[in-house]
This record gives C-alpha cells, structure tokens and sequence, in this order.
C-alpha cells in the first residue's frame, strides 16, 4: 500500500474500506540471510536500508515485543546536529540529512518539523565554549548561529531573564534541528521495509545464541531455532543482556532516563530550547503538551519507571528556565532504558564473533540517530565495512584508547 | 528510593552518588602478567547485571561513607546495605 493525498481523497469519498494494516504480520520461517534482533527505530531503519540501499534479499527483525513499544516510543522527539568532536558531528549531520528526506524515503508522514533548536548559555566561559561548538558545526557544513541576548528575548520572549545566578547571555540556535514524530518513525520504518519483503516478527524473544567453532549460525527464540548467515543485534538499553547470551561483556551500563508531558496547551513554544545551566529541554507537541525531559537518574536500572528525585529535579529547571510552566500540571511521565556507554558515544561494529554485528550504547541521544544508525549499520553488515561516518564507533576504541568523550567525564556512564 | 544506612537508617537515595557495580572495589593486581587487560576491564567493562546487583553508593550528602548496596535492577527493590569497609573486609 502506498499512501498518498490521492489515496487519502480516494479513502474519504469510499468510507476508509480501503486501508491496509501498515506491515504485514510475519511468521518466522527456518533460515534468513540477515536477521536483525530489535524492532525498534534502529532496528527497523538497518532492515530497511539492508533491503532499499543495499539490495540485501531474506531479510528479518525480531522483535520480543511490539514494534515501537521500546525507546523509540518513550523519547522527547529531538533531531538535531550540534555536537562538538568531529567524529561525532560527521555521523550526526549525516542523519539529520537523512531526516530531511525520510518521509520521501519511506513513504510515511513522519511530521518531521524542523522548526529549529537553542542551547542557552549563561555565563562568558560557557559562551565561548558553544562559539567553539558552533564552529565546529559550521565546518561539517552543519547550520549554527550564534544569538546575542536581544536576539534569544526577540525570539523567546516568555524565559526567565531576571534570573541573577544563570542570567541567559544568548544561545548558539540550529535552525534545522527540530523534532519528529517518534512512533511514526518506527511504523514507517516498519511499513517501508514490509514493502521490500522483509519479515517483522513482533512477540518474538531471543533466548540464545547458535554459535559454532566462532562462528554465529542462528538463534533461538521462543518460537523456536532461526538460521541466518549475518545476525546484527540492535538493541540498546538491552545490550548487555542480550550480548551476554553470546559470551560478551560490554562497555555499557544500563540507566533509567524520565521523559515528561504538560497537559495539552496553546502554541506557546516554538521550537526546542535547552537549558544551559541545569539539565532540561522542552519542546512543543502537536497537541500541545509540553514534552520535557532532564538527566538519567544515575543508577543501574533495567525497570522502564524512575524516581522522584529526578522528577523534582527537572521541574525545577523547567520553573527556573521559563517560570510559567510552574502552572501547567505534569500529565504523563515515564522511562526508558539507555545503554550509557563508557564514552558517550555509541558502538557500530563487527564482534569477534563471525556473522554477529553490534549496534549500541547510544545513551540518551539515540532517537536523533536513527536513520543514520540504520543506515551505516546496513553499511557494515552489507559489505563488512564500516560507513565512513560511522568508522570510529568500534568495540576496540575502549582498549587502544580512541574514546569519543563529547563531555569529557571519562569512563564513569551516569555522568555522559 | 530509600537505602536502609547501617549506621544512619532510612536515607533517601539522593543524598547518595552512585558509582557502580561493587566489583570496583577489588582492583588488579599491579604485577600480574595480564596487568593491560586486567586494567582495561576494570575501568570499561561492565556485568551490567539483570537482577540483583552489589553496587557502591556513597553518602555525599551524609557520613560520607562508601555502601555496598544490593539492589534488584528490574524493580529496584533494596535487599541489603553494608558498609563497604567491612563488606571488603569479609570478602577478601
């Protein structure tokens, strides 16, 4: 099925009889070329870039529970490209290119609405630290503007400009970043990569590996034995775990992260606004909540569920930043598993485990990279090699000491 | 959450810093062989546990003193709090 404004005029005038389910549902057969364990954003986009980019035939993503139902679904929407460290910057400006042409690509209204991201800065060290971000940005061919004070009041009238400990200088502005419909990147993903052929296998749990003289033959789930020549395991906040069916220990913790909605408002927020001096970010829904979130809450967690402290924590930075949210009432609030890796930065890479591949520890950043996750995961598990973007997210970095430490904390997940 | 301190009582868990898994009490040997990867291990590789997990909290915000906490990762729940000094004594 393809959707168009046609089919949707077609639809309107013949009742909605027409609409098909967006995937079909699969039923695993015994042998695949590439299986891909996750069926969350990651997950779908690699299947869907294997099959579409690649040309990569047989085909399947195994999903233990419902596609979207994971950290694709529990996010705050964010797209953006602003990181400092080259290796970084390179593979995220890729993705936010690649946000530029999703829908076109997958055939699927992703309401990928570009309407531009601020880091505020609060203070002249902290302002001359985004001027070297920003520069860093604009090198990679990345959008960065730096706003004065006037500039951000102009533009945001409504924050808290009285504050004397973090008064707000300014803010270095990304007109392109933005955020995009979260559970329609899954489901579109899903839907483009069912019209290639591939095999979305939702309540299917891997339960083990098949590994022989080094080698990955398959896997065992609960609905039973899967053979496959390549097996890519994209699964962050659960990586650890499933890893450890093949022998492997990573270097990741898994944390819990908040993420937080207002009860539906006017328009009031345009565009995201991240707070320079406590952790808080907010943007706007299309219903109108306000979608916020803050930090990690720092301890080892696999339960998809938080604690207050960190709840209080975020609101007050939300108060600090922009005090008239003090009179939204908090709707919904809920969390997700992050795979804090010990640098920051995530993991795109071979094992030493033949035919099994490696995506991870995308820490809280993960949504953002979607598609060019996917697609240089594709990348290596089509051709072996890794994506030129994506070439410094090794396994080894940790031990030849390459780490890519955007914040520079060193080798302590909660802090990155 | 609140983590039951030997010596304090109930504490909330935010008067803590949390540090990790409790195995980073017992640091390589320095004249081992495989000194390197005995060191890379230590610092970047992780159990990640699924369950039940011993890990350090610290009392920043109290007495100061180092917990070994053993805490269940899927739902949180604390089944036993010691002082780090004596748990590294009795596990020598």
């Amino acid at each position: 099925m393809t959707y168009s404004a046609l089919k949707i005029f077609k639809e309107a005038l013949t009742g909605h009889k027409g609409w098909k389910p967006v995937w079909r549902k699969s039923i695993a057969q015994n042998s695949y070329d590439i299986i891909i364990i996750g069926g969350g954003g990651h997950g779908l986009a690699t299947a869907f870039y294997l099959a579409k980019q690649f040309k990569q035939k047989k085909i399947a993503v195994l999903e233990k529970g419902w596609v979207g139902g994971g950290n694709v679904g529990r996010n705050t929407t964010i797209i953006r490209s602003n990181y400092m460290l080259n290796k970084n910057q390179a593979f995220y400006e890729f993705s936010l290119k690649l946000w530029e042409r999703i829908e076109k690509d997958i055939n699927y209204n992703a309401m990928v609405s570009q309407r531009g991201i601020i880091n505020l800065f609060h203070s002249d060290a902290q302002r001359d630290s985004y001027i070297r971000r920003g520069n860093t940005m604009r090198i990679h061919g990345t959008d960065a503007i730096l706003l004065n004070q006037d500039e951000v009041k102009k533009k945001y009238p409504f924050l808290n400009y009285d504050n004397a400990r973090f008064p707000i200088k300014g803010g270095l502005w990304q007109p392109r970043g933005g955020t995009v419909r979260h559970d329609a990147v899954a489901w579109g993903y899903a839907h483009a990569a069912d019209k290639y052929g591939v095999d979305i296998i939702e309540n299917c749990e891997v339960v083990g590996f098949d590994i022989a003289n080094g080698k990955c033959l398959g896997v065992k789930t609960n609905k039973g034995n899967i053979k496959a020549n390549k097996i890519g395991v994209a699964v962050a906040g659960n990586s650890s775990k499933v890893m450890n069916m093949a022998g492997m220990r990573l270097p990741i913790e898994s944390h819990v992260l908040q993420a937080f909605v207002s009860e539906g408002l006017k328009p009031i927020l345009p565009g995201v606004i991240t707070y320079g001096a406590g952790h808080f970010y907010v943007s706007q829904s299309d219903k109108g909540g306000l979608v916020f979130g803050g930090d990690i809450d720092g301890y080892n967690s696999y339960a998809q569920r938080g604690n207050l402290p960190v709840v209080e924590d975020v609101c007050e930075g939300g108060v600090s930043l922009m005090p008239m949210i003090g009179k939204a009432r908090l709707l919904r609030m809920w969390g997700g598993i992050m795979d804090m890796s010990m640098d920051g930065s995530p993991i795109i890479d071979k094992t030493h485990i033949s035919g099994l591949y490696f995506n991870g520890g995308w820490c809280y950043g993960g949504f953002k990279a979607t598609p060019a996750s996917g697609y240089s995961f594709a990348h290596l598990l089509a051709t072996d090699t890794h994506h030129e973007v994506a070439k410094n997210y090794t396994l080894d970095r940790f031990k030849s000491g390459l780490t890519i430490d955007e914040k520079g904390q060193g080798a302590q997940p909660n802090l990155h | 959450m609140i983590i039951n301190h030997p010596l304090l009582g109930p504490r909330d868990s935010s008067e803590f810093t949390y540090r990790g898994d409790a195995v980073l009490l017992n640091r390589p040997d320095p004249n081992s062989e495989s000194l390197l990867n005995d060191y890379y291990e230590y610092q970047y590789i992780r159990n990640n546990t699924h369950g039940f997990m011993k890990e350090l909290w610290f009392h920043e915000q109290g007495d100061r003193s180092w917990l070994v906490v053993t805490r269940n990762t899927l739902t949180h729940e604390i089944i036993k709090v010691e002082l780090a000094s004596e748990y590294k004594r009795e596990n020598k």
